[in-house]
């Protein structure tokens, strides 16, 4: 057991475990300060997996903004004068029952699946690379997607204005 | 720099382009931004100088290279009953094309620019230069593609932009009905290429002109016989007698007059109008023999027939649409006869002194307030000496007067037929050709007596007419200094000689087996390693001797019948030593057949059309008596029937249809508690799908 | 004790699938709803970038991860709209009572 083996157990335990309380709890406001978590988690996995910019961009993305999102649309919502700011759940059982098979199935193809894998290699930062792919290859995606965003930007405001 | 093949590409694909954002953003826009015609002009101005480059860049550097750039477009993979079909888009640069495209774009810049000066004033100015943007675009396609996929898309864009330009004032009825028809007329010759192009793609499995070429030339054929070949060269001829306007389908050229003068020099004259020539140029290889020999037939019939409607039409806009269908004609009969190069010559050479006349027509039009017809015009040379001059010399190129680009033209296409009527002692073709161009010239000149000479008829009209402004006049004069000899060869008197004819285009390489093609075109096979001379290799040593020799009588007697004609005009209608009426009165039924267009639309109203309301008389006859008959005669036997059937409706099928329906209901109940309405529950029913798929597929 | 590989990243993510998948088909908030699709967005980039590090494919996998999470931005911000919008019509948000397209 190295060091890395150790860390990847603590933040994958961080982020399945968060995600369960985000799931199971009532309050909303509990479950999307255990989102919080959760996304920190898979942070963490981000950068056990080298992809150092993913990680940072995820941390201000994710935890930054759309959580912040969330936690506007849960205050903006509901009735915050009452203290009850429970939510329910509906058809639990059956539900359960579901996502456990679900589960498991993936998890047995995953591991009776022949991956192709290469032998790891020390990698440096991956955000030159990430650049240059960006303004060469995807120079197309990366701007159809920066239209995409200001389309959704207005496309929000308009709807919420209404 | 250094040029590459790629440059030229691009350059290519941006003259492509440019005019169809030209269209979309006029089209859009133009309603709101009143001088979004500017950007419009500029855009052909812009595409104008490109495509000089690409023709001076490829006439350069390349100049016996054909540049092919495709890329795989649909990959259909295995079709059932074919092999795989990939649909590949590209473009092809020889010399040819470059060489129209360029003509395409000076005669579509100079157009435009007319236009701003004739259509000034109309409500829909603007939307008028995105149609002419979008005719652009479409013509350049056909010019520019490398297979016939494209090349019959774009046939129908220019089809539709043709429609939508001759029906651009469609309030009046005639002009709308003039669309409707050009656009229904042309679609019988496309169905016929269609027809051709689905044959040659079901047995070659692709669209692209080389390689169909290439599986051709190793002798695989259509249904594998050579009849099979001239079958699809047929076919395809059939869409290049509907665009082109030959014999029979020409009724349509003359009535599409009905658009405004500038569309009519553009589409209806130089371009469109071509494109039927330029395919027959292209899928030349191809052609076989007899398929040759039908083109050539209906080449000369409609270099003739229109030529003899023209010398008694009074609209001057009818007469230049009969000259243009009789031009095409030439055209035609030329690649029939295998003067390949001369077909191409005429073809680049009318499109500009034929612009030049429909140009002119249009600024005399303009100037006479909308009149069209020339018995009440007369003595408008004092009046508008740019528009008479330039008339003038386009008339001089369109008669075949030496110094002019329509002689050399028209005398290489003389040449090519009487070389043909040498070599294979069918003559029907040369004098056919010598009679058309003495009619040429006499019916010319008649417009030109009757329009510009004498005194004016209608004094009334004639006070107001003014010379036309700058933007009118300007691409006249451009026309009209393109139509003189010294563009093409420095010698007036031998279209060989021209740098055109003798360096950059070619008659290609004929993929049609030896035993189809015209004797003369049968390659010699000691001859084929001998480079210098390309023609000698395609076509016989014997034909180009007899180009030779043809050469010089050629040349005198069509210039002589050429002053014949202007002559007797003059003595018809000039000098009237003889009066034009009594003599018209002596032929009268040759005069009446000619005035009349040979009766074609009588013709075809009294057979296609009136054949389909007869056939629709007969149909109603037969509906209203026998199958009423029949239909009434089993109402009442139906009757007594249904009175029956009734109780037994009412008892025994009512009862098992309320047991269904009852049953149904209890059903509908049972599922309904499924459709609950709630995301969810569809969701989780999406789960346990997923589930239960995963396990089955597994 | 097996060294960390591809395998344990993937059932890491298929675990933050199935949770969110929970979320999304018994929480009757629909601000919940939404943050069960973010489980199930996350566990689909994990998979990207584990990938993109174990197999050979470059940075491919890394870039694709990132276009994921900018969508989400994109989705998340429609998304709230939208809730708002339903907020006001419904005065509420849950989602099993919104079921007027059942009638």
């Amino acid at each position: 057991m190295t060091v890395y083996d150790i860390i990847f157990y603590l933040f994958a335990l961080i982020s399945v475990g968060s995600a369960f309380f985000v799931v199971t709890l009532r309050n909303i406001v509990y479950s999307a300060f255990f989102l919080l978590f959760t996304l920190f988690g898979i942070a963490g996995l981000f950068v056990l997996l080298s992809a150092d910019f993913i990680a940072v961009v995820q941390l201000v993305v994710y935890v930054g903004a759309i959580l912040v999102l969330i936690l506007f649309g849960v205050m903006l919502t509901s009735n915050i004068t009452q203290v009850k700011i429970k939510t329910s759940s509906l058809q639990i059982i059956p539900s359960a029952i579901a996502v456990l098979i679900l589960a498991f199935s993936l998890i047995k193809i995953f591991l009776n699946t022949n991956w192709k894998t290469v032998p790891l290699t020390v990698q440096s930062s991956s955000v030159e690379g990430l650049g240059v792919l960006l303004l060469n290859q995807y120079s197309v995606v990366f701007e159809l997607i920066g239209i995409l965003l200001l389309i959704a930007l207005i496309g929000a405001a308009s709807m919420a204005r209404r | 720099m250094h040029i590459t093949e790629s440059l030229l590409v691009k350059i290519a694909l941006v003259t492509l382009f440019l005019p169809l954002i030209g269209f979309i953003v006029t089209l859009l826009f133009g309603k709101r931004i009143k001088w979004l015609y500017w950007f419009e002009n500029s855009i052909l101005i812009i595409i104008f100088s490109l495509s000089a480059v690409l023709a001076y860049l490829k006439l350069t550097n390349f100049t016996d290279q054909t540049i092919i750039s495709e890329f795989q477009w649909i990959n259909l993979g295995n079709v059932p009953f074919l092999k795989t079909i990939t649909i590949e888009l590209g473009i092809m640069l020889d010399n040819v094309t470059v060489i129209m495209v360029l003509a395409v774009t000076i005669v579509s810049m100079v157009v435009h620019i007319f236009s701003i000066g004739y259509m000034k004033g109309d409500k829909r100015y603007n939307r008028y230069f995105s149609y002419l943007g979008l005719f652009t675009f479409s013509m350049l396609g056909i010019v520019l593609t490398h297979n016939l996929l494209m090349m019959y898309i774009f046939w129908e864009l220019v089809g539709i932009s043709s429609y939508l330009l001759i029906g651009f004032w469609y309030e009046k009825k005639t002009v709308s009905d003039a669309a409707k028809k050009a656009f229904l007329v042309n679609r019988i010759g496309d169905i016929g290429m269609f027809l051709g192009i689905l044959i040659l793609v079901t047995t070659f499995n692709t669209f692209s002109f080389d390689k169909i070429f290439y599986q051709i030339s190793l002798g695989n054929l259509p249904f594998g016989t050579e009849f099979g070949l001239t079958l699809v060269g047929v076919l395809l001829f059939c869409g290049a007698i509907g665009k082109s306007a030959q014999f029979p389908l020409h009724v349509w050229l003359p009535d599409a007059m009905e658009g405004p003068t500038p569309v009519s020099a553009l589409i209806h004259a130089a371009t469109m109008v071509a494109a039927g020539v330029y395919f027959l140029i292209r899928i030349f290889p191809i052609l076989s023999g007899d398929a040759l020999l039908i083109i050539a037939i209906i080449g000369a019939l409609s270099a003739f027939i229109p030529a003899t409607i023209a010398v008694t039409q009074n609209d001057i806009k009818k007469v230049l649409a009969y000259s243009t269908i009789s031009q095409l004609g030439y055209m035609v009969m030329a690649i029939g006869v295998g003067a390949y190069t001369f077909a191409f010559f005429h073809l680049i050479t009318h499109a500009f002194f034929k612009a030049c006349l429909f140009l002119g027509s249009g600024s005399v039009i303009n100037a006479m307030h909308h009149e069209q017809d020339m018995r009440n015009m007369g003595g408008l040379r004092k009046k508008m000496p740019i528009t008479y001059v330039t008339f003038l010399i386009a008339s001089l190129a369109l008669s075949g007067i030496p110094l002019t680009s329509g002689f050399l033209s028209k005398d290489g296409i003389l040449v090519g037929t009487f070389a043909f009527g040498s070599l294979t002692g069918n003559w029907w073709f040369a004098a056919t050709g010598f009679l058309v161009a003495f009619l040429t010239a006499f019916y010319m000149f008649r417009a030109i007596i009757l329009t510009f000479h004498g005194k004016p008829r209608d004094k009334k009209k004639y006070e107001k007419v003014k010379e036309s402004s700058f933007v009118m006049a300007m691409p006249l004069v451009v026309l009209s200094i393109l139509s003189l000899s010294f563009w093409y060869s420095l010698n007036p008197f031998n279209p060989e000689e021209s740098k055109l004819l003798s360096n950059w285009v070619k008659p290609p390489e004929i993929s049609v087996p030896q035993s189809a093609r015209y004797d003369f075109m049968k390659t010699e096979t000691e001859k084929v390693n001998e480079v210098n001379l390309k023609e000698e290799i395609i076509y016989s040593s014997a034909y180009t001797e007899a180009i030779h020799h043809a050469h010089y009588p050629t040349l005198f007697t069509s210039a002589t019948l050429a002053f014949l004609g202007i002559l007797f005009a003059f003595i018809l209608y000039q000098w009237k030593f003889i009066d034009p009426d009594k003599l018209a009165n002596k032929l009268k039924p040759v005069y009446l057949l000619s005035f009349n267009k040979w009766y074609f639309d009588e013709i075809y109203y009294a057979t296609f059309v009136a054949g389909t309301i007869g056939l629709s008389r007969v149909i109603n006859f037969f509906d209203n008596k026998i199958v009423d008959g029949i239909v009434n005669g089993s109402a009442s036997v139906t009757r007594y029937l249904s009175a029956f059937t009734g109780k037994f409706d009412n008892i025994v099928v009512d009862g098992f249809v309320n047991m269904t329906a009852y049953l149904s209901g209890l059903l509908g109940l049972f599922f309904r508690r499924f459709q609950t309405g709630k995301v969810q529950s569809y969701l989780m029913f999406v789960i346990f799908s997923i589930i239960i798929l995963l396990y089955i597929f597994k | 004790m097996i060294h960390i590989g591809l395998n344990h990243y993937l059932i890491v993510s298929s675990l933050l699938f199935s949770l969110g998948i929970f979320a999304v088909i018994t929480r009757k908030n629909a601000i919940m709803v939404l943050m069960g699709i973010e489980l199930i967005l996350n566990s689909a980039n994990i998979n990207f970038v584990a990938f993109a590090r174990y197999g050979n494919f470059g940075l491919t996998g890394q870039l694709t991860a990132l276009f994921v999470i900018i969508l989400a931005a994109a989705e998340a911000a429609i998304a709230m709209a939208i809730v708002l919008n339903i907020y006001k019509m419904f005065t509420n948000i849950n989602v099993d009572e919104i079921d007027t397209l059942k009638d």
